[in-house]
Formats: structure tokens, sequence, C-alpha cells
């Protein structure tokens, strides 16, 4: 069989990805507006919070652990030979709670959830489900993206901060285990390191990195076109667009808390 | 066969005027890339008739069906449903027509992580339905449809012809106005395919419900055509030859896109159009 190759013009390719922004635009817009137009689905909402928080909880613990661990053991040595191990807490504390609990748990979340929510509503696109769910007279935006972005928005939150703690706990562990610091030490220095801002920049990115996870994981979804090999292309895409768009946002988003609060 | 008993008719009156059609096209268009699917078709479905849409693979058969939706927008032409222009209509507005409609999809399109309990009353719970009420209408259309016992279970675990009886008791669980059916029976065995039909009948002579019915086959329509339904008996009974026109059955034959024929089973079967007799021979 002969292979034919079909050229596409960099104008329809231009239109295309035009198009995709303004779909994606539309549908993060109207996940938003929906929260105050009713009807509301609680039950749904809570039935994907349960889904994307506990069922997120497991890798958000083990990584949690590693990566305050990790960040403790690889900058212990270079602190050492300065004479400054006492530092430790602070550059753990620091690290994980403004940059790299939201970062790593948002990264997390996405490779799970976009991932999840794409292949859920992509097939429920090639099946007609979701045809049929607008012929019942039911908003799809309303019954299936608002409650996914809702409680991905409202996890996350909470999953950073288990993240945090538990990055925290790690690097006591390698601190107080390996290196032999006063746990007392650690945990003031960890603790009294921490202002208003790092606080701030730690909890408002994983609320963002949600709504990126939840929309960009549902757009993807929402336009699969192609039948089960479209489910897969889309669930590939979902997790690469919320990955990027999460380290894009997130450069852009710490530099704008640095402008307006003020750098350390 | 003898089908159970008929749901109690819980029909909302519609506020539009009952002798405008409930369906009507005008001079509508669509393409899908430079594929030209539908050109110009125009055609009406009064009140409590049932329209039969033929023609080949692709002709836009089904493409009808989600246009008098407004699943899909059409490139020209205006369609009304039920006295209201869809083509003129906000998908908030579309939602609140289409809850007086009823559709079956060709592959059921049932939501597979619901159960057929859940499927059948999706309407209803998301109209605020107290659970005693939709326990009992959604028992009630499973056993019009006579799968009573199926409940409990998921889409998955049912055959083909399960699927498009749930799907048919998930349409009519409202009463709607309107049915639209896309090839209800396509790929079932002809036992299966009659007990559909003889649903659609029923639905058809009992309640007076105008449907659009969208199948490749020419039998059912020509069985629609000639059999009435018998409440006293409880089953389909086929009429006297002279009484046929008394059905309110009409067919449609689409052909590139356009309309071939919009007429009676009996005008169908001795047209002279040469690619009409092709077709029903």
């Amino acid at each position: 069989m002969a292979l034919e190759l079909e050229l596409i013009s960099p104008i329809d390719i231009a239109k295309d990805m035009v198009r995709a922004v303004q779909e994606y635009t539309l549908l993060a817009a109207q996940s938003l507006a929906n929260l105050f137009r009713k009807p509301l689905y609680m039950g749904d909402m809570l039935q994907q919070a349960d889904l994307i928080g506990f069922g997120s909880l497991p890798i958000v613990v083990l990584t949690g652990l590693s990566i305050g661990a990790l960040l403790a053991l690889n900058s212990a040595n270079t602190l050492q030979r300065f004479g400054g191990i006492t530092l430790i807490g602070q550059l753990v504390s620091l690290g994980m709670v403004t940059e790299l609990g939201p970062l790593i748990t948002g990264l997390m979340v996405a490779g799970r959830n976009a991932s999840g929510m794409a292949s859920e509503l992509g097939s429920m696109i090639v099946t007609e489900q979701i045809d049929a769910m607008r012929a019942l007279g039911t908003d799809p935006s309303k019954k299936l993206v608002t409650p996914r972005v809702g409680a991905t928005c409202f996890m996350l939150f909470f999953l950073t901060i288990i993240a945090d703690l538990l990055g925290l706990a790690g690097g006591w562990a390698v601190a107080h285990l390996i290196f032999g610091l006063d746990s007392n030490q650690y945990w003031t220095s960890a603790w009294e390191i921490l202002v208003f801002r790092d606080v701030f920049t730690g909890l408002v990115k994983p609320v963002l990195f949600g709504f990126i996870i939840a929309t960009v994981g549902c757009h993807y979804g929402m336009t699969t076109r192609g039948g089960t090999q479209g489910v897969g292309r889309s669930t590939t895409q979902a997790v690469v667009a919320s990955s990027v768009l999460i380290l894009v946002v997130d450069f852009f988003v710490t530099k704008l808390i640095f402008a307006l609060l003020g750098y350390r | 066969m003898a089908t159970p008993a008929l749901p109690s008719d819980r029909r909302t009156i519609a506020p539009t005027d009952s002798s405008t059609p409930a369906i009507v096209f005008d001079n509508v268009s669509i393409a899908f890339d430079e594929n030209v699917v539908l050109d110009g078709v125009s055609f009406h479905l009064p009140r409590g008739e049932t329209k039969a849409l033929f023609g080949v693979a692709g002709s836009g058969k089904s493409t009808i069906l989600k246009l008098t939706l407004g699943l899909l927008p059409p490139d020209s032409g205006r369609i009304h449903l039920l006295g209201e222009e869809v083509t003129r209509m906000s998908e908030q507005e579309l939602f609140e027509l289409r809850r007086r409609v009823g559709i079956v999809f060709q592959e059921s399109a049932l939501f597979d992580s619901l159960t057929v309990r859940e499927n059948v009353a999706f309407r209803l719970m998301e109209e605020g339905i107290s659970e005693e009420e939709i326990e009992g209408r959604v028992r009630e259309a499973l056993r019009f449809v006579e799968l009573e016992q199926t409940l409990d279970m998921f889409p998955s675990e049912l055959s083909g012809g399960m699927r498009r009886r749930v799907a048919i008791a998930r349409a009519i669980i409202t009463q709607p106005e309107v049915i639209l059916y896309d090839s209800p029976t396509g790929g079932l065995d002809p036992v299966t395919s009659n007990t559909i039909i003889e649903l659609i009948v029923k639905q058809r002579d009992v309640y007076k419900t105008s449907a659009l019915l969208v199948t490749q086959r020419l039998q059912d329509a020509f069985t629609m055509a000639t059999h009435q339904f018998d409440p006293n008996r409880g089953q389909m009974i086929a009429l006297p030859k002279g009484e046929h026109c008394d059905v309110p059955m009409s067919f449609l034959v689409l052909r590139d896109g356009k309309v071939i024929f919009d007429g009676d089973g009996h005008h169908l079967a001795t047209s002279r159009d040469p690619y009409i007799r092709e077709y029903i021979s």
C-alpha cells in the first residue's frame, strides 16, 4: 500500500492553534462561571475530590518525603564544608514550601489526573455520551468540568501542605539520623526562616496548578477526535501540556509575587 | 408479542399550539469540510406522526437528528422543533427545549459508569424529583421495555438489544413530545428488532408521540406502516390493507444530500423513481 502524505499549510496549523486556545479559554472561563450558576453538582464535586485528593495521597506522600530527604542529603555536604550544617532546616523549609512542594505535587497530580480526565471525557465523546448528556438537557461543562476544576484546586491545596510537611520530615530524618543535627535546632530554623511571602507563594501556586491540571485535562478530553486512538492522543497531550504549563506559570507567578511583595 | 403494562401518562402539556408541526426543516444545508452532507433539505413532521428516514450510509440521516436537537448547527437554513426555532437559540436555551424531546442513539450512548437505574433516572435526578418517585418511574419505564430485572446492572453487562431497550426507557421516562430514534434495530436479531419496533409503535399509537426514525431496515418501517398497537390486547396487530392509510406514518428518502421522496408508504411502494425502486427492491 502506497503511503500518502498530506501536506498541511502553515496557515491551517496557525488557525488550529488559535482555535484550540480559544476553545480552552472558553472552557476555563465557563468552568469558573458555572460556580455561580445553579445547579452546582456538589455530589459530583465530592466524588472527584475523593478520586483526585485521596487517590493521589500515596504518590504525594512518597514524593514529598523523598524530595525533602534528597534535598537535605544533596545540600548537606556543601553546607558541612562551610560549617553551615545547622542551616539545613532553613534550606529544606524554604525549598519545599515556596517551590518544590507545590511544583512536584502539581506535576505528580498532573500525571495522574490530567490523563485520567482526558481519557474519561475523551471516551465519553467518542461513545456519544457527551451528546447524550446534552440531549438529555444537561450541560456537560456544569456536570463534568466544573466539579473536576473545583475539586482539583481544593484538593491540590491540601495535598501540597501535606507534601511540604512530609518534605520537612524527610529533611529532618536525613539531618538528624545521618548528620546528627539536633531535632530542635532543625525544626526551629525551618520554622523561623519562613515569612508571610513564602507561605503565600506556596499556597497560591497549588490553586493555580489545580486549575491548570483540570482545565487542560478536560479541554483535551472534550475535544477528542478519532476514536480510541484519539483518546490515547488526548491523554498524552493533556499530561504534556499541563506539565509544561505548570512549569511556565510557576516561573511567572514566582516572579510576580517577588515583584509585588519584594525579594528576600 | 404481548408487551407489558403501559406507564402512566405524565406528559407535560406543550405550551405551543398542537397544530404546529413537531419538526420543520426549511432549506437546511450542512457540510463537513468539503463533504456536503445535506443540501437544501426541507420537510415537516406533523404532531403524532412517525417519519422514517432512509438513505445509504453517510447520506445524513443521523445528522438530521443531531440538527433537530441543536447538537450540531447547520451551515444554512432554519429548523423548528416544537414551534421553537432551534437555529436561533443559545445552548442554554436549547437545554430547556431538549428536556421535551427524547433520543435513542445508534450505539445507545448509555453512561457506562452509571447503572441501568441511574441511566434511566438521569433526567429525573437532574430535575430534582424525590427518590421514591424516581424509583417508581424507573421501574415503570423498565417494565415497559421488559428489563426490570436489570436495574442494578451496568451497561457493559447487557447485550446490544438490551442496551437499546434501556436507551428507549431513558428516552420515554419523561413522556417527551418528540422522540428521535437513530437506527434502533441496527445490528440486532429479528426477534429483538421486532420487540423494539413494537415498543416504538406502542409509543406512537398510545401516546401519540411524534418521532423521527432513522433506519436501514425497510421491513421495520413497513411493519410500522401496516400495524397498529392494540392497548386492549397489549400487542401490535396487522391492519387490513384498506386501513394502512390511517396509520400516522410517513417516509423520507435522502440521496446526495437532497430529499428525493417524502410521502406515505403506498406512494413509496408505487414510486417510479428508478433509484427508489432499486432501494426498496
